[in-house]
């Protein structure tokens, strides 16, 4: 179609060059994991802890009710707590690439077990930097993940440039990503297609419902998501991450970005 | 907003109701079942007569013996008893469609799992893969099951054909793979969590799932939401709509492999969404509004309206284009054709049921949130097909440009939220004309002013149920094509 072609040309570039080279990473105004103050903490307030929907924000000794811990693992950012918060202890932010190797380096009260965690063996990724196939399985999501991984290959982020690709069969993935906190009807049809994908394989959890099975966890039949069902290599929680988080999670897997986030705290 | 008039019944009044109704030109927006005691079930039927008019619910007493199945009379019911069946144990009789849909034919539980007598906490089980899939033999007949881990980025959904060559004879749906319990999960929450867990029912309806959830409680409450939130909310619901439906565009034009069509329609998306992160916060709209009005106040009036001219611009050149590129137009043409009968008969909804001549939108006949005094034009075309599916989203496209920008001249400064405090049990119900169609919440208080049950009637759970008619005696090459016309998602359906 010419006519297309034309079109096409004379609209020009669309994708940005974040987060190679210069350009936006598109998510301006995004509200992120909300930032923790400790040190404006009112003892003996519990607010937070009781509006959270997801329990992520937790009081873990009862004998030390000031013992305020965060897992953004379960953080589905819906920003209740940094409006309830009487001293402004929470604070909306703009930190959303949440993505970590460790489950429990998004726990800020997972100190104990951080140190007497042995690291992992890791496979290596080399031979995949600059060509790695993706399988999604929706285990059950809301639709958001699906909604944010779609965009992933729309001409502003054009994840292709990356090397990175999804793939519609099992047997050609390096990366089973999946979505959704494992409803009870997909539990059986996610480790079909896991047990379908060749060796080396890596696991992606995106979205808190796949970490740790999100708002909806603990019903009859929805599921608390991936811990236990499959080894997870990389975390990312939100609801739903962004596009941007996305890709990062991605590269971080590929050894291609740092972590950001370690014991639950978000460093530049 | 005309609201609801409620009336116990007998269930012997029913069949004569229902002939009124449809005589009238009237049909049912949906039924559910719930338990004001632990002892008790009723079932609710709700009813919409017409434009203007306010909905009935008439609320039968369920509490023992089996119900007699009004599919026979009003065949979208057929899915809604069938729900309540799997939920609530209760076994309506004579009905045409005996067996399972939200539960899998395989899934074993200690009791209907929605009633009070289930087992807190307890999760479902599943045994192998028994579905209710029905075998059809034939010389020639092909069998093609397709899920319900498709191709793509895709949710899943199992989808199995029976084919001749292309021909495809008939088309079975086994959805409900992501059936999250999300009604149960409302229970005990208070109305500002629910909020939240609205959000989270479909993501790319995330708004309006909260304005219908927030507009239930607010029925529930008596409370009057001030005009700047009934703006703000006009505004946000149509920015949803704008997003969605460039989605739409996008991956029909994909179906009908017109790459630089599709990626253009993708990157209008991605604009749109980006807009809504600027306005909001998220690119979903989510965390904006709460029962009484909104949970802050936004600053659209100093740079929204420029963006969205600028966005529209874009959005006309796109469609222009569009309806000049013959090989997309010939792919949607006559494609997945659905007669007006079945549209209405199997309880189509939103831009589906308007291209087969259906002339509903709740935003102008119940209306709500400011629309009342908005100009609002629905589109409607007859013809029914791929084709008429698309203009009815382009026109809405249009109106949606029309009502933001009106919003925007209007937006006066003000209270952004009255307070809303829902009295012990007490009840409510609220709608939304989402993006794919109607949306209704009904929610139930306990004594404690907590939430005691809340049924989610989602339009995909509508279109889902209509969706196969088109694909018998279609063919295979045009399938996608017609799913993609059809605007579905499987979260909202099966929640």
């Amino acid at each position: 179609m010419p006519l297309w072609t034309l079109f096409g040309l004379g609209e020009g570039k669309a994708t940005t060059g974040w987060p190679r080279g210069p350009g936006s990473d598109g998510q301006e105004g995004v509200a992120g994991m909300p930032r923790f103050d400790r040190a404006l903490c009112e003892e003996g307030c519990m607010a937070c802890a009781e509006v959270c929907p997801t329990r992520a924000i937790y009081i873990p000794s009862a004998a030390d009710p000031a013992s305020v811990e965060i897992d953004y693992g379960r953080c589905i950012t819906c920003q209740l707590c940094v409006e309830t918060c009487p001293t402004d202890a929470f604070q909306s932010s703009r930190n959303w690439a949440f993505a970590v190797r460790e489950r429990h380096d998004l726990d800020t009260g997972s100190a104990a077990e951080r140190e007497n965690a042995k690291p992992l063996p890791r496979r290596s990724l080399k031979s995949f930097k600059r060509s790695l196939h993706i399988r999604h399985v929706d285990a059950g999501s809301c639709n958001g993940c699906e909604s944010e991984l779609q965009a992933l290959n729309n001409p502003f982020y054009n994840l292709h440039r990356l090397g990175i690709f999804f793939t519609p069969s099992p047997r050609f993935a390096d990366v089973l990503l999946v979505t959704g906190p494992v409803t009870y009807a997909m539990r059986g049809p996610l480790l079909e297609t896991y047990a379908a994908m060749p060796d080396p394989k890596w696991v992606v959890a995106v979205g808190t419902c796949a970490v740790s099975g999100g708002i909806a966890e603990g019903g009859y039949s929805c599921g608390h998501g991936l811990e236990g069902v499959l080894p997870v290599d990389v975390y990312l929680p939100g609801c739903p991450p962004n596009p941007a988080a996305i890709v990062e999670a991605l590269l971080l897997l590929l050894d291609r970005t740092p972590q950001r986030v370690h014991g639950g705290t978000y460093g530049e | 907003m005309n609201g609801v008039v409620r009336s116990q019944r007998r269930v012997d009044e029913i069949p004569g109701l229902l002939r009124e109704l449809h005589r009238r030109g009237g049909r049912m927006q949906m039924a559910y079942a719930w338990q004001p005691e632990a002892d008790r079930t009723e079932i609710r039927y709700l009813a919409g007569a017409g434009a203007d008019e306010p909905f009935s619910m008439w609320c039968v007493d369920a509490s023992s013996g089996s119900p007699p199945s009004f599919a026979p009379e009003s065949p979208l019911l057929g899915w809604y008893e069938r729900e309540i069946s799997d939920l609530f144990g209760i076994e309506f009789s004579g009905h045409p469609e005996p067996k399972r849909l939200v539960l899998h034919e395989g899934a074993i539980a200690a009791a209907p799992p929605m009633r009070a007598d289930y087992p807190i906490g307890r999760e479902l089980e599943i045994v192998g893969h028994a579905t209710g899939i029905p075998e059809i033999r034939g010389p020639d007949v092909q069998r093609l099951p397709w899920g319900p881990v498709r191709a793509d980025v895709v949710e899943s959904g199992e989808f199995v054909f029976y084919y001749i060559g292309e021909h495809i004879l008939h088309l079975y749906t086994q959805l409900f793979f992501k059936h999250r319990g999300m009604e149960a999960r409302f229970t005990g929450l208070t109305s500002l969590a629910g909020v939240v867990l609205a959000e989270r029912v479909s993501a790319v309806g995330s708004f309006s799932h909260a304005l219908a959830f927030c507009q239930a409680v607010e029925d529930a409450s008596a409370c009057i939401v001030p005009a700047r939130a009934r703006m703000l909310r006009v505004l946000l619901a149509e920015m949803e709509r704008l997003y969605n439906h460039l989605h739409y565009l996008g991956v029909l034009a994909e179906t009908t492999t017109l790459k630089v069509g599709a990626a253009e329609g993708k990157l209008l998306e991605e604009r749109a969404k980006q807009l809504n992160s600027r306005l909001t916060g998220s690119r979903f709209l989510q965390n904006a509004v709460m029962p009484g009005g909104m949970r802050r106040d936004l600053d659209p009036e100093t740079w929204l309206g420029e963006e969205l001219e600028r966005l529209r611009e874009e959005v006309a050149k796109y469609v222009a284009l569009l309806g000049q590129t013959n090989s997309y137009r010939d792919r949607l043409m006559g494609t997945g054709p659905l007669p007006h009968r079945i549209a209405f008969d199997q309880g189509a909804t939103g831009p589906v049921k308007r291209a087969s001549g259906i002339n509903r939108d709740l935003r102008r006949d119940h209306d709500y949130a400011g629309y009342a005094h908005l100009p609002l034009t629905v589109p409607t075309k007859t013809e029914g097909d791929a084709q008429a599916r698309e203009q009815i989203r382009i026109a809405e496209i249009d109106a949606s440009f029309v009502l933001m920008q009106r919003v925007l001249l209007l937006l006066e400064a003000g209270e952004i939220r009255a307070s809303c405090s829902p009295p012990a049990n007490s009840e409510g119900l609220g709608w939304a004309e989402n993006p794919r169609g109607s949306l209704f919440y009904a929610v139930h208080f306990d004594g404690n002013g907590k939430l005691k049950r809340v049924k989610i009637k989602s339009p995909s759970f509508s279109n889902w149920r209509v969706f196969p008619f088109t694909v018998h005696d279609g063919n295979m090459m045009d399938y996608a094509i017609n799913e993609a016309s059809f605007g579905l998602t499987i979260a909202g359906c099966d929640r």
